[in-house]
């Protein structure tokens, strides 16, 4: 049976303040829904992602959360018959207007991926500017700032500032996922998408990951998929719950403030869950 | 169901807070039978008794925090659990005043009460009977009947008005009858402050079944 989504918007009395222009750039989703095929897996996603935020996107495997992460800077439609309809609007703009390139949305919305996946063949300098060279930078003085700049924001300057030429691979884990972070900061993009980016780390590279997410909100909109609770509970300042129901298809159940969502829930579907009470 | 350990430790809290709560209803029962029989010996045991609903208090607050640090719980749980803390706290010091008005007792030694007690033990009727259903209210998250219960607490506070206001003529009257008249005192200010007592409960209840901070009912003393 479907049930009714709940939609508890932050209102005017909530502790998270921002400066009320600041809305008109936000990231939000107009009736998203994406399929794998002729499976759908997503229906009618309208999530605000609000700037200079830290939103979560938690939920049981298989509720669409990674999908709709995706389908955030238009990497769903990279797989082989995926397919998506709806608005994703960054700066009011729809990301999959006919006329918009995918590749600069990808720039602006940049993406960390669940394993820390370095360029194997590249060094650390050049793994960080592997998309400034894409994009066409080539001045090599500003390369470099460029990369000192990122590798400090990501904390790893100081770690490996006298071994850039050195492999990426030659990193530990959290070091690797750090480096990650700094080759999406180095396209100089609006939002990071992190999908579940500390999964196969250990939990003190998972705390400076978690830090350095908190850091960087200053600077730009985090979008992150967790299935660890308090990991969600911990970094963000707004969730998203996501379920699959008996269709099998993912619907946003609720979404509001995280100090709301993790006290006081208005949807029982999202009590259950995060109460441990599913199943 | 997931998490059934957790489920039943969960369950265990709040039935050790309930028990607390039936531990300090006795004690101010038994307070006050020790006060109009002038019981000196049941005196003597309530006042030692308060050292178990000391421990049973600490005992709780210990199994809370554990469950906090290794369960780490969440919405309703939690709001349930950070609620025990604060009951367990406003029913220790309902022992405490019942153990007061035990000791009161025994400072009357052989000398008789100065009048016979009718507003006092009305008191402590409506008192006892404010925590009960308080008790009730907590196991069935019934939020109106926490609302309704923390308004009785005026009709306490009216009472202790008059049981002051009597006990003052009383003092005026005749200074030999102070000691006497303020040992009362002591024992109407203990009682009301078990209504105020049983009004912090409520508003813990009423924030664990709606999340909601609410002050019901703010007392005249």
């Amino acid at each position: 049976m479907q049930q009714p989504v709940t939609r508890v918007e932050p209102s005017a009395d909530d502790t998270v303040s921002e400066p009320p222009e600041s809305l008109a750039l936000a990231l939000r989703t107009e009736g998203l829904s994406a399929w794998y095929g002729s499976h759908l897996a997503i229906r009618d996603i309208n999530l605000n992602v609000r700037p200079n935020q830290v939103t979560a996107m938690i939920g049981p495997s298989g509720c669409g959360k990674s999908t709709a992460l995706r389908c955030l800077n238009r990497m769903h439609e990279v797989i082989r018959g995926a397919r998506v309809a709806g608005r994703v609007l960054l700066d009011e703009q729809d990301i999959y207007a006919p006329d918009v390139d995918p590749v600069r949305v990808r720039q602006r919305i940049g993406m960390v991926f669940q394993k820390p996946n370095p360029f194997p063949m590249m060094s650390i300098y050049d793994n960080v500017i592997a998309g400034l060279k894409l994009t066409g930078e080539s001045k090599h003085a500003a390369l470099g700032e460029r990369v000192e700049r990122c590798l400090r924001a990501v904390a790893l300057w100081d770690e490996v500032k006298d071994k850039l030429r050195q492999s990426g691979a030659s990193l530990s884990g959290g070091q690797q996922q750090r480096l990650c972070i700094a080759r999406a900061l180095a396209v100089e993009p609006e939002v990071v998408l992190m999908d579940e980016p500390c999964s196969a780390l250990d939990p003190i590279a998972t705390y400076k990951i978690e830090e350095l997410v908190d850091e960087l909100k200053e600077r730009y909109t985090i979008v992150i998929v967790t299935h660890n609770m308090q990991q969600a509970s911990r970094v963000s300042d707004y969730t998203a719950f996501f379920l699959a129901g008996d269709d099998r298809v993912g619907e946003l159940v609720e979404y509001g403030p995280t100090q709301r969502l993790f006290t006081n829930p208005q949807d029982k579907r999202t009590e259950d869950y995060i109460t441990g009470r599913f199943g | 169901m997931p998490r059934q350990a957790y489920q039943l430790e969960l369950q265990n809290l709040h039935d050790q807070a309930l028990l607390l709560g039936s531990m300090v209803d006795k004690a101010v029962a038994r307070s006050m039978d020790s006060l109009v029989q002038r019981d000196f010996a049941l005196a003597r045991q309530v006042i030692d008794e308060d050292a178990a609903v000391n421990q049973k208090r600490y005992q709780i607050e210990e199994q809370a925090i554990q469950l906090i640090a290794t369960q780490q719980p969440m919405a309703s749980d939690l709001r349930s659990i950070i609620a025990i803390l604060n009951i367990v706290v406003d029913l220790e010091r309902i022992g405490d005043y019942a153990a007061g008005i035990a000791k009161i007792t025994l400072m009357h030694g052989d000398k008789p009460i100065l009048k016979r007690l009718i507003d006092i033990p009305r008191m402590a009727d409506l008192g006892r009977d404010m925590l009960r259903r308080a008790l009730d209210a907590f196991v069935l998250l019934d939020v109106d009947a926490a609302r309704a219960i923390a308004t009785e607490d005026d009709v306490v506070d009216a009472l202790y008005d008059q049981v002051y206001r009597e006990l003052l003529t009383y003092m005026i009257a005749d200074p030999a009858a102070i000691d006497r008249a303020t040992w009362l005192l002591w024992v109407g200010h203990n009682l009301e402050r078990i209504a105020d007592r049983v009004t912090n409960i409520c508003e813990r209840i009423i924030y664990k079944a709606t999340g909601e901070l609410v002050e019901i009912n703010v007392s005249t003393y």
